[in-house]
């Protein structure tokens, strides 16, 4: 699926689509968004960015394998529920540690699903990229 | 505090052990050594004649917390797994050096012998059932030490599957238990022991308990798998197989014992299949000529005795079993290991090729003639004290002359056993073995040596362990404190009488061993019809009705999943919206222009993907019919949906153009004409189900208490104003955990069928 059409609008959605696809993460705690939704727009980008280019430029592109993606997203959520377990509350209490800011380890559960989300969509993509 | 530091520090140490392992014996023999003294501290609170419990929170919501009780049974038990166990240790550093995975089996040996102390200790059922599936699952794992071999293989999950499957048993008496006694304590359970017995679900209960305790305990006919087990290596026969996991059954037993000891079915049912693996044990083991499954074979015939001594209700009886359960479990062990030597120095453990091994390894023969004397039930051995209490129960508590019988071919099978390992393999004329024979280094001997000594002083000083462990033991068995002193000669009596028999009658049978076990080998009903041949057809079955039932469900082919399972939908769906009548229709009155407007965009991409005729307009119309209900969902206020509607059709589109674009779909009309007939009735049938479903759905009054309860505590609790979001990382995280858990499992296994096709691929390709 080697587009030039493709290959030159990938370059401009790609950086949108993060961008964007962070934007719905930070904001989805009180506006439509989320970790969900934020990967899946995060991954649109990425697959669109790769389905001209092959396979060797998703691996350059994301750094590791999607499957390490999906590891440590897992990490990252399973973690955001361990500082309820030292303070003695039931495991996956979110915590909110600023008396200002609505910031608490939601966000850090929010980027486990995230990264999940990615992992798994670009890990079916993988295997019909060219090489 | 101390218990429970006791058993995690043996779950603990398992790394440690395991690090150890072909590196330094002093750390391994010290772990359970290290127990040994620890549990030691609890003799004098059994002295005294009080117990120790201590609870700790565990699923508090349940009712279930992590309990632990000592008394006289438990701590014999801690005692033996941990004393045994560093006898073993230190022997199998010697026996298995050199050996592949060392750190693996070490590990899992320590792991076994936490999971033992954890089920002897347990004061929970719940508790104790995890840890009694531990010790299966660990027994599992050391069977299969060598799993190249497929024999290994077999015995191993054999005895997984049995024990796991009477452990299934005894986990709905658990629960049935429980639910009489509205607790799983066993402290409280055995409390109510009167209750209990008198509920009618009584005879349940005592079944399933009674089916995990035989399958764990080898009763017959489930006896096969620890006769293969013996594939394991020695340290682990001598071990598991023997000595402590086997036990775990009969402690099972002994523990439920005050509860139901005067049960007519309890009574029945222990002393019956006891008494048949008894003579079942007896006969097969006079058949084999393999020393490791000839002391398996008595190893199931103690196992019996034990069993159908637990049956049998009286004081005498509890002493009985406490005292064979310490006498076996010392001489066992002890002769294990020595069949272990004569393995590992002369390289065969056939006993009809050994013989006069004594001039080659005297102090081998002469720790094997100790353990023998024990097992023989000579005096003035503990193993005289134990086979004297069982005739005596036997005679005195019984009042049936057959269990006197089967408990006098019992032991003089013992007899015969204890000379073919003593006697034959050590006296007689030399025979050549394949490796040079000679008395292996101190590690391998100590164990044997050691065991086969307390075997000695205890029968010669009884008082050393009456007070502390024995009288203690039989009082938790029979579940009252006994008055009961241990002596070793009871004087001229029936027993006595009966003890001169069996010896006797041992000397004439292993005077005619030959012969006899030519003509038992001879009966091949045995292999063809036995209990192990019984597994295999059982095995083999179940695969091939797995196998039938595959080729019928999975086709293979997707299109034909994706039908049945609308199909089935749709059928179950409108059966049971008509026959509960529940057919409704809502009223249409507030309905939007432009939801109808999207309505008809909907029906009309939906036609159109009947009428493609290729892929990519399929594809296009499908997408057009998700973006119409994601507009939808617009309308209807749900912004969230709307927009995760639009990503994953958008991302749906895209992969699946992907996959178009690698896929040799290439000719104009990719369905035929009865294909598409046959898909658009599926379609519509399953879309008038769904349809109906949703508008009978709507035509209920709604209850908006979870909607009110979110909007008024999502702010304050959780600081969101999008409550769906706020559900999904706050309220219910955990859910939401669990799906990520299982889309990237799910994604991860569908990566390496991906991968394995494409390699299946490229090798046709080449």
């Amino acid at each position: 699926m080697n587009s030039m059409i493709l290959r030159a609008t990938s370059r401009l959605i790609l950086p949108a689509a993060l961008i964007f696809s962070i934007y719905v993460l930070l904001r989805g705690h009180n506006e439509p968004g989320g970790g969900f939704i934020g990967g899946l727009i995060a991954a649109a980008g990425i697959a669109v960015h790769a389905l001209p280019r092959g396979r060797v430029s998703l691996t350059q592109l994301i750094f590791a394998s999607p499957k390490t993606y999906i590891g440590a997203g897992l990490v990252i959520a399973l973690a955001s529920g361990m500082p309820a377990l030292w303070l003695a509350q039931p495991y996956l209490t979110h915590q909110w540690p600023f008396e200002a800011i609505a910031l608490g380890t939601t966000l850090i559960f929010d980027i486990g699903v995230y990264l999940v989300v990615i992992g798994a969509v670009l890990s079916f993509l993988f295997y019909y990229l060219e090489e | 505090m101390t218990i429970l530091a006791l058993v995690a520090f043996s779950f603990l140490s398992a790394p440690f052990v395991g690090w150890a392992g072909g590196r330094s014996w002093q750390v391994i023999a010290a772990v359970p050594l290290l127990l040994f003294a620890g549990f030691c501290l609890f003799l004098p609170i059994l002295t005294a004649g009080e117990v120790a419990l201590e609870t700790y929170r565990w699923i508090p919501s349940l009712g279930i917390d992590a309990a632990f009780r000592v008394d006289g049974l438990s701590l014999t038990f801690a005692l033996l797994i941990c004393g045994i166990g560093t006898a073993v240790f230190l022997y199998a550093s010697s026996y298995l050096k050199g050996a592949p995975r060392l750190a693996r089996f070490y590990t899992v040996l320590t792991l076994f012998m936490a999971s033992m102390l954890g089920a002897v200790l347990a004061d929970n059922l719940v508790l104790l059932v995890v840890f009694w599936e531990l010790t299966s699952l660990t027994s599992f794992l050391l069977i299969g030490y060598s799993p190249e071999r497929a024999d290994t293989r077999r015995s191993a999950q054999q005895g997984f599957l049995i024990t796991v499957a009477g452990g299934l048993a005894m986990l709905a008496g658990v629960i049935l238990l429980g639910w009489v006694a509205g607790t799983f304590s066993i402290t409280a359970i055995l409390g109510q022991a009167e209750v209990i017995a008198a509920h009618p679900t009584a005879p349940a209960i005592i079944i399933l308990f009674a089916a995990g305790a035989f399958a764990k305990s080898a009763q017959a006919p489930l006896h096969a798998w620890l006769a293969n087990a013996m594939v394991a290596p020695t340290p682990v026969s001598a071990y598991l197989h023997s000595a402590t996991m086997v036990k775990l059954g009969v402690y099972l037993l002994a523990r439920l014992d005050p509860v139901f000891s005067a049960h007519a079915l309890w009574i029945a049912l222990l002393t019956s299949f006891g008494a048949l693996t008894m003579l079942t044990g007896a006969v097969l083991a006079m058949r084999e000529t393999d020393l490791k499954r000839v002391l398996a074979y008595s190893t199931i015939v103690s196992l019996g005795t034990l069993v159908m001594l637990i049956g049998i209700d009286g004081e005498l009886a509890s002493v009985a079993v406490v005292i064979f359960l310490v006498v076996h479990a010392l001489y066992k062990a002890c002769l294990f290991m020595v069949a272990g030597i004569i393995d590992h120095e002369t390289g065969t453990r056939d006993s009809s090729t050994l013989g006069g091994l004594r001039h080659h390894m005297p102090i081998t023969a002469g720790v094997a003639m100790l353990g023998a004397l024990s097992m023989a039930g000579l005096p003035p051995f503990i193993g005289f004290a134990a086979k004297e209490l069982v005739y005596e129960t036997g005679l005195e508590l019984s009042g049936s002359w057959i269990l006197v019988v089967i408990a006098l071919v019992a032991n003089v099978s013992m007899v015969v056993v204890a000379a073919i390992v003593a006697i034959r393999c050590f006296y007689g004329d030399l025979s050549s073995t394949p490796k040079a024979a000679h008395d292996p280094g101190v590690a391998m001997l100590a164990g044997p040596v050691v065991l086969a000594a307390l075997g000695l002083l205890f029968g010669a000083m009884p008082w050393l362990i009456s007070d502390s462990l024995i009288v203690p033991a039989a009082s938790a068995t029979a579940g009252a404190p006994l008055d009961y002193y241990l002596t070793l000669w009871h004087g001229f009596t029936p027993m006595l009488a009966l003890s001169v028999l069996t010896l006797a009658l041992g000397v004439v049978t292993y005077r005619r061993w030959d012969g006899l076990r030519l003509r038992l080998a001879a009966i091949d009903n045995i292999d063809r019809w036995g209990p192990d041949q019984a597994y295999d057809r059982l095995i083999s079955g179940l695969q091939r009705l797995a196998a039938w039932q595959t080729r019928l469900i999975q086709t293979g082919s997707m299109r034909v999943y994706v039908g049945r399972t609308l199909l089935t939908v749709a059928a179950a769906g409108g059966i049971t919206l008509v026959a509960r009548g529940g057919l409704e229709l809502p009223s249409f009155a507030d309905s939007l222009v432009p939801e109808i407007a999207i309505a008809v965009i909907l029906a009309v991409a939906a036609l159109a993907i009947l009428r493609a005729r290729n892929f990519v307009a399929g594809i296009v119309a499908a997408g057009m019919v998700g973006f119409a209900v994601a507009l939808l969902f617009l309308f209807q206020g749900a912004p969230d949906l709307a927009f995760t509607q639009f990503s994953v059709e958008a991302l749906a589109i895209v992969i699946m153009l992907a996959i178009v674009g690698r896929m040799p779909f290439r000719e104009q009309e990719y369905r035929s004409k009865p294909q598409r007939t046959r898909d658009c009735w599926i379609a519509a049938s399953i879309g008038l189900v769904a349809s109906l479903l949703m508008l009978s759905v709507l035509a209920q009054p709604f209850d908006d208490r979870l909607s009110v309860f979110f909007r008024e505590t999502a702010v304050p609790e959780a600081h969101g104003r999008n409550l769906v979001n706020v559900i999904l990382v706050d309220f219910r995280a955990i859910d939401t955990l669990g799906e990520i858990v299982v889309l990237g499992l799910a994604a991860i296994a569908a990566a390496a069928v991906l991968a394995g096709m494409r390699r299946a691929k490229q090798e046709e390709r080449q």
